[in-house]
């Protein structure tokens, strides 16, 4: 060891050698601790995880609430009648509030029950009837406290009596009560409130009976009582307007009416879209004041999850704290095979959650939050691109491994390929590129083979992906491995892989549609195309030439239309983009989620839909239409198989890439198996709280002597300094000062 | 004085005015209320309706300066600028596009933001002041060649190598302190020195120098020759007189800054997970939130106006001769 290490500083009593430092000390608390602990000393030990958020969230209501960063809380404390099997693949649904997974009946126009397997035309609407376990508790909220003769304390509260209230801990007292059925039927109508605008709604409005004309009804009731209270925010009270597709049956059942068949609705009740909402929190936040004050339900998720959000500051911190109401669930004691070897199985029949609280801490860099996580203050990292290197080396067959000084940290890594896809579209409403005609179609599929993205995956994802045949992911039921899952349009067979078809051939199609050497020949000018993109730092430059250099191996002319983001959306919009760079995270585990993003009826320029190349052949709409309502099974597949082909002849999109995660875990964290689909994942997670407390103070010992070093420096260069000063007290002035000039 | 401050008050309405129509203007030119609703709502399954209702709602439906279809007074009071600036003039900022309080998240947020600032302000005042009188008793001497060179080259680095130079060294390899992150009442303590240090230290460049030449040129005047041949020391020349006299350009200097300590630092609250002013401005710009984005702009204008009258007054604090009138 050397001299240096030598005086190291021990990080624990206030003792001499560290006097100068007395401070710095007194700053740490002279404790057991390490000084760049950054969390409170009641919590050393703790059975707490450690993550963070980079932005705040906008909305934690459960009608609202829909990206990712959001989904973190509501996943926990929300609880839908569904969820998604944690370890079973490909994703399975099991009951979380609820009896058993509803099986749909179906009826006729006339509401005669018809058979399961009754043609889709003779469907009129699906009804699914769900039955919630009884004993299930809300956590402890103010909405729930009621007196002594069980009267709400706190109902219709005015702006005076929140005069000193200024977060929900301010309330004395709180309460639960039994969740009931009741509750799933008001947040189901909830997402028709003219005030929460829920996202789903346009979507729901065409499946769920009666919901469209429901939020029609309560814009113009809401309309007339907000007028009749001088415009401002009122309380609707939604139990008095009923909802053909949603009622409750008794307690603990309720009913969801569909028009037609839409089996996906199954995946929707996995989601906190269709979580309970008891209509006296609902008031208890609507009250005259609540708003002003940021008491509202868009920030105070109120469930009957695992965990219930105790601090609410997105400006610095939340934290998740157990809920004491949380009714009994276990760990699953079944999984896929290989999940007992990998330790998975563990905690098997536990009662969950294991984690007694999570704190999310306001980190918006990746530098300092990397760094942290080195020192070990939080659980697990994603790797971005500017410590990749320093955590994982890919292998020549692209498989990753982590590097020495991260395995001798006791880091594991889990990757995991995303049920989502980030590809190149064509606008199939632009007269050059676009279109159904051979020309086109040759000149798409020559680009698709020119586009090397295995060479993208390689330079802008460090690796982090994997090339995209067709539309669906793996994972998802329609994904076809091997030889017969590949695309052939762009790829051949070779080496018990795929392999990109060449340049020659890519150069033929070109020549074949018409644009020989990049050369138009009916007009004899080069052909020039657009990419349109919303790009601005220096990465987004290596990328935009990495895309210019593609297109110039077929000697076509790649000009990059960059606007900002609005003008870039307007452009999708109208149908004014030609080359566009778009992506999808999978809603569902359904490959409706993915073929729908080619189907027709949803183009984005005619039809304000999520088809962002405006792709339209009526072949691939009408088995779309077949296949949506269909069980998986071969026949679905067979349909599946040929839309995809479709899909790939028309080459409406270069494929791209299917995302892939990497995610380092601490030696204290269980095993985990990553869930792409599940949103309560906290639940399942198990620290060892007491290996990670000896580990952060075995790495963070506090090193003193550079300090210590500088302040000597210093002392030492004071002395000659002083003797400097001292001497030239006296002396004449320099020759500037008497000239005047500075 | 009385009147004085009254008179520049005045003048200070019709700026505050042409600051919130150029940022309407600007802000509006980049971003439609549509973008704004669509931003807000989300990118999946956002239903033209559902913009309306959303801008509807926020007032973001009607036009944005002028309004040619309302008549009389109508066609300037039925906007989106009169409809939301007004209220800012008595320090109302209402609600965000995010549906928060802005006035509640800016009095959460400015003690981090003045945590940082201030203590940065302060010793990065008297340690730029030390070194430039330190160069300035040495001036002329390779010392002083040296010392310009140094600080030439510390002002001539990024704030951000300073940043993440100072997290690596100090946080990660040192283990002294936390590398980012923040908390409450004295337990702030500990978060802020890293950053503190930063500040100060990627401050002593440029304000030095600037503070050297202030002290250099107060050296060659007839007050100091004359201090001199009545036989003082070198330092008692430089801090009774030197000093005295070269506040007056420091102390307007730093006195116009003052007010706005509470604006943040946009980078170092950003790096540090300080949850600040500066970063609540950045991450209203990125999310198109136009409620945030123009009450800190209103909340600059008005500080850095009043930075200015601060200069004035101090003015007649420092130097006697100069009267407000």
């Amino acid at each position: 060891m050397s001299s240096a290490a030598s005086i190291r500083g021990k990080g624990r009593a206030c003792s001499a050698p560290r006097a100068v430092l007395l401070v710095a000390a007194a700053l740490a608390g002279c404790s057991e601790r390490p000084w760049n602990d950054p969390y409170p000393a009641s919590d050393a030990g703790a059975n707490i995880v450690y993550s963070s958020f980079e932005e705040r969230p906008k909305h934690l209501d459960p009608a609202r609430s829909y990206s990712a960063n959001e989904v973190v809380f509501t996943g926990q404390v929300y609880e839908p009648p569904l969820q998604y099997h944690y370890l079973k693949r490909p994703y399975t649904l099991t009951p979380l509030t609820a009896e058993a997974v509803p099986t749909p009946q179906y009826l006729d126009r006339g509401g005669r029950t018809l058979p399961a397997d009754a043609p889709d035309a003779e469907v009129a609407y699906s009804v699914y009837e769900i039955h919630i376990r009884p004993g299930i508790h809300y956590q402890p909220h103010p909405a729930f406290a009621r007196d002594a003769d069980g009267n709400p304390v706190y109902r219709d509260l005015s702006s005076q009596d929140l005069a000193n209230i200024y977060s929900l801990g301010d309330f004395t007292h709180t309460g639960s009560r039994e969740l009931v059925a009741a509750d799933y039927v008001y947040q189901i109508k909830r997402l028709a409130h003219p005030r929460v605008h829920s996202p789903i709604l346009g979507l729901m409005g065409e499946y769920i009976a009666g919901l469209r004309d429901y939020a029609a009804e309560l814009a113009s009731v809401y309309g007339e009582q907000s007028a009749a209270a001088g415009g401002g925010p009122v309380y609707l009270d939604l139990e008095r307007y009923p909802l053909a597709g949603a009622e409750t049956v008794d307690r603990y059942t309720y009913r969801i009416k569909v028009n037609g068949k839409y089996p996906q609705l199954l995946y929707w009740l996995a989601m906190p879209f269709f979580a309970p909402v008891p209509p006296e929190v609902d008031r208890f936040h609507s009250a005259p004041g609540m708003e002003e004050k940021n008491l509202t339900l868009d920030w105070y998720p109120v469930g009957t999850g695992p965990y219930m959000l105790t601090v609410n500051n997105p400006n610095r911190q939340m934290v998740l704290e157990r809920n004491p109401n949380f009714h009994e669930e276990f760990y699953p004691d079944d999984g896929d095979p290989g999940d007992r070897e990998a330790g998975l199985l563990g905690d098997a029949g536990r009662r969950l959650p294991f984690i007694d609280k999570v704190v999310f801490s306001l980190e918006k860099e990746t530098i300092p939050y990397w760094n942290k996580f080195l020192q070990g203050y939080y659980d697990t990292s994603g790797i971005s691109s500017d410590s990749f290197d320093q955590a994982v080396r890919m292998g020549p067959g692209g498989e990753a491994t982590l590097t020495d000084r991260m395995k001798e940290k006791g880091i594991s890594l889990r990757t995991a390929v995303g049920t989502s896809i980030s590809y190149t579209g064509f606008n199939m409403i632009d007269p050059v590129i676009g279109g159904y005609g051979e020309r086109q179609r040759l000149l798409r599929q020559a680009i698709s083979i020119a586009l090397d993205y295995e060479e993208f995956i390689s330079i802008f994802t460090n690796g982090r992906g994997i090339p995209a045949q067709g539309p669906i992911p793996p994972g998802i039921f329609g994904h076809v491995e091997g030889e017969p899952g590949v695309n052939p349009y762009v790829y051949g067979w070779a080496g018990g892989g795929p392999r990109r078809r060449s340049l020659d051939e890519a150069r033929r199609l070109l020549a074949e549609a018409g644009y020989a050497d990049g050369v138009d020949a009916g007009t004899g000018k080069p052909l020039v195309l657009n990419l349109d993109i919303t790009a601005g730092g220096p990465e987004d430059n290596a990328r935009l030439e990495w895309f210019r250099k593609q297109f110039e191996k077929l000697n076509i002319q790649l000009v990059i239309r960059n606007t900002d983001y609005n003008r870039f959306q307007d452009k999708m919009r109208n149908g004014n983009a030609q080359i566009f760079m778009w992506g999808w995270n999978a809603d569902y585990p359904d490959p409706e989620n993915f073929l729908f993003l080619l189907y027709g009826p949803n183009g984005k320029a005619r039809h304000n839909g999520e088809n962002a190349a405006n792709y339209a052949n009526p072949e691939f709409d009408r088995l779309f239409e077949q296949m949506r309502t269909m069980a998986d099974g071969p026949r679905r597949q067979e349909l599946i198989d040929r839309m995809v082909d479709l899909a790939r002849r028309d080459a409406p999109w270069i494929w791209g890439f299917h995302p892939k995660s990497f995610v380092l875990y601490h030696a204290w964290s269980s095993p985990t198996k990553p869930n792409l689909m599940a949103n309560n994942l906290l639940k399942y997670r198990r620290i060892d709280p007491g290996l990670r407390a000896r580990l952060r103070d075995e790495w963070n010992q506090p090193i003193l002597w550079p300090l210590l070093l500088a302040i000597g420096l210093l002392l030492a260069a004071a002395v000659p300094a002083t003797i400097s000063l001292l001497r030239r007290q006296y002396r004449a002035p320099a020759a500037g000062d008497r000239a005047g000039t500075p | 004085m009385l009147n004085y401050i009254l008179r520049r008050a005045l003048y200070a309405l019709p700026i505050l005015v042409g600051v919130n129509v150029i940022t309407f203007v600007l802000f509006f030119v980049v971003n439609t209320p549509d973008d704004m609703a669509r931003m807000q709502l989300g990118m999946k399954h956002v239903t033209p309706e559902a913009v309306e209702q959303w801008k509807q709602e926020r007032g973001y439906d009607k036009p944005v300066i002028y309004n040619g279809a309302s008549a009389g007074m109508g066609k300037l009071t039925d906007t989106i600028f009169y409809d939301k600036s007004l209220r800012l003039f008595v320090f109302d900022f209402g609600a965000s596009d995010a549906g928060r309080d802005i006035g509640y998240d800016i009095r959460q947020r400015m003690w981090a933001s003045l945590a940082l600032a201030i203590p940065v302000f302060i010793i990065g005042l008297l340690t730029n002041i030390t070194v430039a009188l330190l160069i300035a008793f040495f001036r002329a001497t390779y010392f002083d060649i040296i010392a310009v060179v140094t600080l030439v080259v510390l002002m001539s680095i990024s704030g951000l190598f300073y940043i993440i130079a100072g997290q690596y060294l100090v946080g990660k390899l040192l283990h002294l302190v936390p590398i980012s992150g923040y908390d409450d009442g004295l337990n702030a303590v500990k978060f802020v020195i890293l950053p503190v240090l930063i500040g100060v230290i990627g401050g002593i460049g440029s304000g030095s120098r600037w503070y050297r030449s202030i002290f250099l040129e107060e050296i060659g005047k007839d007050y100091v020759r004359t201090a001199r041949a009545k036989g003082l020391p070198e330092s008692a020349v430089l801090f009774r007189h030197v000093l005295k006299n070269a506040l007056i350009p420091i102390l307007t200097g730093a006195v116009v800054v003052l007010p706005l300590l509470f604006m943040g630092s946009l980078i170092m609250e950003s790096f540090f997970g300080i949850p600040g002013l500066g970063s609540y401005t950045i991450d209203a710009i990125n999310t198109q939130d136009f409620a945030v984005v123009r009450s800190m702009v209103f909340l600059g204008s008005v500080l850095y106006i009043l930075g200015l009258m601060l200069t004035d007054i101090s003015y007649t604090l420092v130097d006697p001769r100069v009267r407000l009138n």
